[in-house]
């Protein structure tokens, strides 16, 4: 196994504070490592994009970090602790470390800005001993490589399909060569065939510059294909960790079989689709024990009143539920 | 250009409509000059003034509406606006080019500096929010509701009298003579203050409102977690990505107010009895003086309708979705 590059420690998350407050995010630990795709699964409200918002302070009011450690390995130097930067610090860090894409394609772009004003504005940024030229070249470069004619430069972003908007996104977090790419189901929002050729030019432009990727979807099957390693996420906890061929292959976390059952195998014999009956937990009034319980087809006696931990197994993967762990 | 110059036949267009209302309008005003007069003398002219009264307006000539019309046309082409019945024999544009400038100065200025300081602080106030600068909002919510002319009033009755700075009517000191002098600037600029604040107090507040409610939207928009995400500093995510997007409806709305500088303070001039074209207009509407409301309407109609057309550019220039190609 290679070097970690982020390590998420104990994350808690939640929205407002008090009585009134709900855990988004509960005691996650997650570990990404150097060129790896880290795919991030889960329903509606498990609580996938407040870890990765969480993981890099982006959360904005009433979101608050309650405890927790997210320590970042940079390419030289000593680890640290994201949380505790100053706020000089965490600019620093942003984008040139950790840069991400957002689900909304279609608002990620500030509409009165020209593209290439938005490119070379993180490189005024961030690099501010580049003369303008250089900046636009890099932009330039950077708007090639995610095959955008360069000469879109000047266009803004009205003028651009969803596909392109997102390819310039993407091209925007690989201007600065980050360590991580943080994708929030970047193409959620684009249509089957431009999800295809976005995530294909993705991973080839991973191959490329080798930066780590944490992929965040509620689409398990674009992450068996795309990802090295799946964490699953259910009511704010990672419910199971596993290499990307051993959930597909064998899920051990019932709610990990649900989701596989959730959508169609490509080859292979047709079977029923079963789905996950039931819906995903209020996060205020989250069930005792596993919170997976209620809707478990498998839940005995301990489930109700006891919360299984996340334990790592010998072959490389680790689970919370009780059917399993002892 | 083509998008411009249709917008430009708009107007001409409408211009052409509001001239065409404004000749109609006063005509149907039940009552004409002589009337009034007969009235304002109680009855205590003999009816040979009556006639002569009727020869000297050149009311006694029963032309016909539509030849009215024409020479009404005519006349504009020419600049001639008529000749004032209150103030006979002076001319109707003498009238307004003598009122116009303590309007244009009072009115303009104070919307100017209106505009800048609302806008300047609703965007502190929305960027920051949920600090001190949100007890400014139930102020300005009180303030941007009350009528200009009430706080006039209010404003006479406790800061004039016969010991106080400010006087409580007319543009300048009586006994002085129009000029640029140090006699008269002084005493000019000290007979506006009352009135200007009295403006500004009140519609401050709404450049505050609208400006700190769409900075409150546009905070919420997914480029400007993009634009933190990129490790801007918050000065710059604020003005180029917050405030940019949040300008837009304001810069229109101010626009428009340009184009009610000229007559949507009546009640301010009446108030304080300010020689401008508001205090005119109230007057020529007491004596049914056609001529002076008509010349007072086209100049109000055409301010509006530039004021329209700058409104128009000025979006053009901001916001990029509003260009049209070719």
């Amino acid at each position: 196994m290679s070097q970690p590059v982020i390590e998420i420690r104990n994350l808690n998350v939640g929205y407002g504070l008090g009585d009134q407050g709900v855990r988004a995010v509960r005691d996650v630990n997650l570990t990404l490592h150097r060129g790896e795709v880290l795919g991030l699964a889960g329903e509606s409200g498990s609580g996938k994009s407040t870890l990765a918002y969480g993981m890099t302070r982006l959360l904005a009011p009433p979101g608050v970090i309650t405890g927790g450690e997210v320590i970042y390995h940079p390419e030289q130097g000593d680890p640290y602790d994201v949380l505790s930067l100053s706020d000089s610090q965490l600019r620093k860090f942003r984008w040139n470390e950790t840069a991400i894409v957002f689900q909304g394609a279609m608002n990620s772009l500030n509409p009165v800005h020209k593209i290439a004003t938005q490119l070379t504005d993180v490189l005024k940024a961030h690099e501010p001993k580049m003369s303008e030229t250089q900046r636009n070249a890099r932009a330039r470069e950077m708007l090639k490589l995610v095959g955008i004619a360069p000469d879109r430069m000047d266009a803004y972003p009205h003028q651009l399909s969803g596909g392109m908007r997102q390819r310039v996104m993407i091209g925007m977090a690989l201007i600065l060569q980050p360590q991580v790419v943080i994708m929030d189901e970047p193409t959620t929002a684009l249509d089957v065939v431009m999800q295809r050729q976005i995530l294909g030019q993705l991973i080839e432009l991973r191959e490329r510059l080798g930066f780590s990727v944490i992929f965040i979807t509620h689409d398990l099957s674009l992450l068996v294909e795309f990802s090295n390693r799946i964490a699953i996420m259910y009511g704010g906890r990672i419910v199971e960790e596993a290499p990307a061929s051993a959930i597909y292959r064998d899920a051990l976390h019932p709610y990990s079989k649900g989701l596989l059952g959730s959508f169609p195998a490509l080859k292979g014999p047709r079977r029923e689709l079963t789905g996950i009956p039931g819906s995903p937990p209020d996060l205020k009034g989250m069930p005792s024990g596993c919170s997976f319980h209620p809707r478990c087809p498998k839940a005995f006696d301990p489930c109700g009143s006891e919360i299984p931990m996340l334990e790592n197994r010998p072959d490389n993967r680790s689970v919370a539920c009780w059917l399993v762990n002892s | 250009m083509k998008y411009f110059l249709q917008r430009l036949a708009f107007y001409l267009f409408t211009a052409w409509a509001a001239i065409t209302l404004n000749f109609f309008i006063p005509r149907m005003i039940p009552g004409d000059p002589v009337q009034a007069l007969i009235t304002k003398y109680q009855g205590q002219l003999s009816s040979q003034a009556i006639d002569s009264l009727y020869v000297l307006f050149g009311l006694d000539k029963d032309a016909g509406l539509w030849s009215e019309y024409v020479s009404y046309w005519k006349q504009l082409f020419s600049g001639d606006l008529g000749l004032s019945f209150t103030f006979f024999p002076t001319p109707v544009s003498e009238i307004i080019s003598n009122s116009l400038p303590w309007t244009l100065l009072l009115v303009g200025i104070t919307t100017i500096i209106s505009f800048f300081l609302g806008t300047g602080l609703g965007i502190l106030a929305g960027w920051r929010r949920g600090s001190w600068t949100d007890g400014l909002l139930p102020v300005t919510t009180f303030l941007s509701s009350v009528p200009y002319f009430w706080l006039g009033i209010i404003a006479i009755y406790l800061l004039t009298g016969p010991d106080s700075f400010f006087p409580s009517s007319g543009g300048f000191d009586n006994g002085l003579v129009p000029a640029f002098d140090q006699y008269f600037i002084p005493s000019a600029i000290q007979h506006s203050l009352l009135p200007a604040l009295t403006i500004l107090i009140s519609s401050v507040s709404g450049w505050i409102l609208s400006m700190r409610n769409m900075m409150v939207t546009v905070s919420s928009e997914d480029y400007i977690t993009v634009a933190h995400a990129k490790g801007l500093t918050d000065r710059r995510v604020a003005m180029s990505y917050a405030a940019r997007n949040a300008l837009l409806p304001n810069v229109s709305g101010f626009a428009l107010s340009l184009g009610f500088i000229v007559g949507g303070t009546l009640l301010v001039e009446i108030v304080f009895s300010y020689p401008g074209v508001g205090f005119q207009l109230f007057q020529a509407l007491g004596a049914s003086d056609y001529p002076l409301m008509q010349g007072i309407f086209l100049i109000i109609t055409i301010s509006v309708l530039v004021a329209n057309l700058l409104a128009d550019i000025a979006y053009l220039l901001l916001d990029p979705r509003t260009r049209k190609e070719g």
